[in-house]
């Protein structure tokens, strides 16, 4: 399972992995949802750590996409709502 | 479903819309290759207005220090010649000065870490860039249009996640910068205003300066006449600095105003 961090690179993380980082990643869900700038921040850190230590950083010519994206380490809430209702257009360059 | 789904969703749906546009999937390298070097340019250009902001705001950070430094030395001066009042308002201007300082120096750290960070995007997109290069080289060559086909998308959504991602940080870059311009600009303003550099040119400086120098020469006068009048040339003290380390501060300006008042007399 390949994981990308935003802004950082990626990271092939084993299945095995997949149930801990979902539960990370539910918490930084709920942070954002509830719109709680203090949960927000060291929740999305937990889970770019767990991708960190947990995964094999790929070098940086691979070329595959990712299974998952994770927003970059400085996001602040409001970029990631931004990211996640995101337009058509802007996000991915042709 | 899951945020990083969500997001990576996101990215996918994107990178396939791309090449859903392309008739021949072997003409969709060459345009995504073109795009891609496009990208790194922009990138490049990126990390240079980055530091050009970043230069701008540690020379502001250096004017305001000079100033600082500036107005320390007239407290100094001001002081010494009993003038507490001064002094005080010196230091007041100096402390308003400090408060900028630090908020420059808070944007200069930030600006220097969206630098290293786009940086080590280009560097990044350069090496998949490269490595997409050499597999359009090999698809062309080896693959008929529809073989080519699977390798293309592989290779395509691939580059294209990297472009999103990189293009996202160039955009934040560009934002933050942007902020951080019009602040600047705010503080070029001030500086060239006068507000900020009248005080450190020669011959026109600004009150505080004025009147520490109107005081001075005066002391140069009423030293160099006790000097004469004792005909020795250690007499050189200015009168205020005799008014002595007991005196109270708040009792030094008054003190100085009697003295120079008697020494007019």
């Amino acid at each position: 399972m390949i994981v990308r961090i935003l802004n950082e690179g990626q990271w092939e993380v084993g299945e095995e992995k997949l149930d801990r980082l979902n539960e990370l990643d539910a918490e930084v869900e709920a942070a954002v949802e509830a719109g709680d700038e203090d949960r927000f921040a060291p929740a999305l850190h937990a889970l770019l750590d767990a991708v960190r230590t947990d995964g094999v950083r790929l070098p940086d010519d691979t070329l595959h996409d990712s299974d998952l994206i994770l927003p970059p380490a400085d996001a602040t809430l409001d970029e990631v709502r931004a990211l996640l209702t995101e337009s058509d257009e802007g996000l991915v360059p042709g | 479903m899951s945020l990083m789904k969500r997001i990576s969703l996101i990215f996918r749906s994107k990178a396939n819309k791309a090449l859903d546009r392309a008739e021949d999937p072997r003409e969709t390298l060459d345009y995504s290759y073109q795009r891609q070097v496009e990208l790194l340019a922009k990138v490049r250009r990126g990390v240079a207005d980055v530091a050009t902001s970043r230069k701008r705001v540690e020379l502001q950070v250096a004017q305001l220090e000079q100033q600082e430094n500036k107005l320390t030395d007239q407290a100094k001066k001001a002081l010494s010649m009993g003038r507490e009042d001064l002094a005080r308002e010196a230091l007041t201007r100096k402390s308003a000065l400090a408060g900028q300082v630090e908020a420059l120096r808070a944007q200069q750290a930030q600006l220097q870490g969206e630098e290293e960070k786009l940086t080590l995007a280009s560097q990044r997109l350069q090496a998949k860039v490269e490595s997409f290069r050499t597999k359009k080289e090999t698809i062309k060559a080896t693959y008929t249009a529809a073989e080519a086909q699977t390798r293309i998308n592989e290779a395509f959504s691939g580059i294209s996640e990297e472009m999103g991602d990189v293009g996202l940080a160039v955009q934040r870059a560009e934002d933050k910068t942007a902020q951080m311009q019009a602040r600047a600009g705010a503080i070029d303003e001030l500086i060239a205003s006068g507000a900020l550099d009248d005080a450190t040119a020669i011959g026109q400086g600004d009150d505080i300066a004025r009147e520490l120098s109107a005081m001075s020469s005066q002391a140069d006068v009423e030293s160099e006449l006790a000097a004469l009048k004792s005909g020795s040339s250690g007499a050189g003290q200015p009168q205020s600095l005799e008014a002595g380390d007991s005196t109270p501060p708040a009792e030094l300006a008054a003190d100085a105003e009697k003295q120079r008042e008697e020494g007019q007399a």
